[in-house]
């Protein structure tokens, strides 16, 4: 008896409770489903919410930051130059060509698909530079638009081929590895080098005397300052536009502390590259790439379409869009980062050679990507993984030249860490299945 | 119960659909009016898929006129239905799981500001389409990928209702619910009509059909079985003309149970 008078009793309340949210000339109020677990306030709540993340599989940039401390442990155990002002510049110098390749990389994996070409094409690039400029003497700038057009070109027909034909992604740009690589060797003939004058255009741009503000002091200070006002503007303008509109909006406490966070490890940075010899041009252009490219990511239809070609083939269709441009335009964008870094290669060294491009350059690329967090899967990712992952991978690659490893070892490990990025990736797919966020 | 207008706003005369040798529509009528619910029901192959597709320009009609408020129409490609107001909702949902309910409901057609995507509109509208609908989802920024099979369902209704449709046509909604998401539903189907919208429901549940629907169109064999009102016409009849018989499984089967209640 008392069962059932226990539960009229608990029906007559929830319905006294939904009664009013149900009644449509009542107030908007933003009805929140009880079952949804909202933040707490304060930072209490950050920290309850991070480890709901990470219990769900959201790891973000998490893999990222262990990964690097425990790398920069290690080599500055084994040997204290690794992290001298020096060396971390080095690092900052080197890691921009990869990460070149790895920002167009970061496109092709948010579709799904994978682009084996880059190593190669970049390689090709920096021939067809060489070629422009040296045998043909033709103007540096010019040069370098035609290259740049290059990779374009040869992005599109690999995606065509792809988009249109339907011959599988891998296989496609497997066969542009092979045959670009080929190309570059033709091009190149016997002489297997072609040096280019370092005085020339973008190769002394991108080369490794190259510094902003000639390496004015203030000039690092400048950029980090650029990128925390622009963060505190946009952020800021974000949140009176919502709160304008009645959406929700983040707090400024919240705001602030990501601007400082940002402010922290801007400047440091900025500090630490000045302890060397500035900021070089190379890194500039890499970090003014990310930022354009995480614009059109994230603001414009054509990223958003991006996104939506990598969730789900058949609803992007269904909404108007053409699945096969998104793959050429995807494909073509990613040989055009892949030339760009390859005018990165031939900036370090004043010179075309045989060994552009190839070795372990694309595993770098790839592993980069995913390592920062974009998922191989399609759909999930950010352009930040392009800068995040090559930390990753250059402090590997430096300390072990700092450590006089064979390039044997060097293989191993690079394969070793790509393996691991991707079993982090598909180990965070399941546990984010598991838990209904996949 | 119904205003019903006196033009329909879609109408079907003697529409014919061959694919090869096979006659997949023959002379099918249909009339749907504004605030007007038509359930589309008929067997396995009777033509209601077809029937929708051609609605929705996926397959143009071979013969008859397809009248949009009065005036014939061609609808070749699936742009043209869209252009008049036809919205479909298809069974797969076709939704971006890694995108959030915001990007699903605008996506194909992001609002610009300053020709960027205006999130913060977006967000707004899509509240307010959400609420209209009296639709509760956790929040309209968390992936597709975390919501229920029929929350899902609703916002792939609501996604359907951005571009200001006049006609929703839904290829059952309710196939792969359970009763809670069936009911949420069903009420969404009641709020489209409130809203003066005509919709065509396509289902196999009876229960479903005799719940929203103010007419039933019956299709068997891609011809027109009959049209009934809703309120006047009993399960059995429905399902007489769906089979095509009074003589059939079902009546057999409720002749054969009364039998024995008798004995």
């Amino acid at each position: 008896m008392s069962d059932t008078s226990n539960v009229s009793k608990t029906d007559a309340t929830e319905q006294d409770t939904v009664a009013p949210a149900e009644d449509p000339t009542a107030a908007p109020v933003a009805v929140v489903d009880p079952r949804l677990l909202v933040r707490e306030e304060g930072f209490k709540g950050y920290i309850t919410e991070f480890k709901r993340k990470i219990k769900g599989g959201e790891l973000g940039s998490l893999p990222v930051f262990v990964g690097l401390i425990i790398i920069w442990t290690i080599f500055q155990a084994k040997n204290s130059l690794f992290l001298s002002a020096d060396n971390l510049s080095s690092i900052s110098y080197f890691m921009s060509a990869t990460g070149m390749l790895a920002i167009g990389l970061v496109f092709v994996l948010l579709l799904g698909e994978i682009d084996l070409s880059v190593g190669s094409v970049s390689g090709l690039a920096s021939t067809v530079f060489a070629v422009f400029v040296v045998t043909h003497g033709m103007n540096p700038w010019l040069a370098l638009v035609l290259t740049i057009i290059t990779g374009i070109g040869i992005g599109a027909i690999q995606g065509w081929f792809f988009a249109k034909i339907g011959v599988p992604a891998f296989v496609v740009t497997l066969a542009g590895f092979l045959g670009w690589n080929g190309l570059m060797l033709w091009l190149l003939g016997s002489s297997g080098t072609i040096n280019i004058p370092a005085d020339s255009g973008p190769v002394h741009l991108l080369g490794q005397n190259s510094f902003f503000m000639d390496q004015a002091v203030v000039g690092a200070y400048v950029l980090a300052g650029l990128g925390v006002v622009l963060a505190l503007v946009g952020q800021f303008n974000d949140q009176r536009r919502r709160k304008a509109a009645g959406v929700p909006f983040r707090p400024t406490s919240e705001i602030l502390l990501r601007v400082v966070l940002l402010a922290i490890a801007s400047f440091a940075a900025a500090a630490v590259l000045n302890n060397a010899s500035g900021v070089s041009n190379a890194l500039v252009i890499f970090l003014a790439s990310l930022v354009i490219v995480d614009f059109v990511l994230r603001r414009t239809t054509f990223g958003r379409k991006v996104f939506a070609v990598g969730g789900g083939i058949e609803a992007a269709r269904r909404a108007g869009i053409s699945v096969p441009m998104v793959r050429i335009t995807v494909f073509a964008i990613s040989g055009a980062f892949a030339a760009i870094g390859g005018m990165f290669f031939a900036g370090q060294t004043a010179s075309a050679t045989l060994n552009a491009g190839g070795g372990n350059t694309l595993m770098l690329a790839i592993a980069a990507a995913v390592i920062g967090g974009t998922s191989l899967f399609g759909g999930r990712g950010s352009v930040w993984s392009a800068l995040l992952g090559m930390l990753v991978i250059q402090s590997i690659q430096t300390g072990l030249d700092l450590l006089n490893m064979n390039t044997s070892i060097q293989y191993m490990i690079t394969g070793g860490v790509l393996l691991g990025a991707v079993v982090i990736d598909s180990v965070s797919r399941k546990s984010q299945k598991a838990a209904g966020r996949a | 119960m119904v205003h019903v207008s006196a033009t329909p706003v879609l109408a079907l005369r003697g529409v014919s659909k061959r694919f090869g040798a096979v006659q997949a529509l023959t002379d099918v009528e249909l009339e749907v009016h504004a605030g007007e619910v038509v359930a589309l029901v008929g067997d396995n192959g009777a033509g209601k898929s077809t029937l929708v597709k051609t609605i929705a320009g996926v397959h143009p009609i071979d013969e008859g006129v397809i009248e949009w408020e009065g005036n014939p129409v061609n609808i070749n490609k699936p742009h043209d239905a869209t252009g008049l107001g036809v919205a479909t909702v298809y069974q797969d949902l076709a939704l971006c799981d890694n995108l959030d309910v915001v990007g699903n409901l605008y996506l194909g057609r992001e609002l610009l500001h300053r020709g960027v995507i205006d999130e913060v509109s977006m967000e707004k509208n899509a509240r307010e389409l959400l609420s209209t609908l009296s639709i509760r989802i956790p929040s309209v920024r968390i992936p597709i990928a975390s919501l229920s099979g029929g929350q899902r369902q609703v916002v792939a209704i609501a996604r359907a209702l951005i571009g200001q449709p006049k006609l929703v046509i839904l290829d059952e909604p309710t196939a792969a619910l359970g009763v809670e998401q069936t009911a949420q539903v069903l009420d969404l189907v009641e709020r489209l009509r409130e809203q003066n919208l005509a919709v065509i429901l396509i289902s196999h549940n009876m229960a479903d059909v005799k719940a929203v629907a103010d007419t039933v169109a019956v299709l068997r064999l891609g011809k027109n079985n009959g049209s009934f009102s809703v309120k006047d016409t009993s399960h059995e009849e429905i399902i007489a003309a769906i089979t095509g018989a009074t003589e059939n499984a079902v009546t057999r089967r409720a002749g054969r149970r009364s039998t024995e209640a008798a004995k």
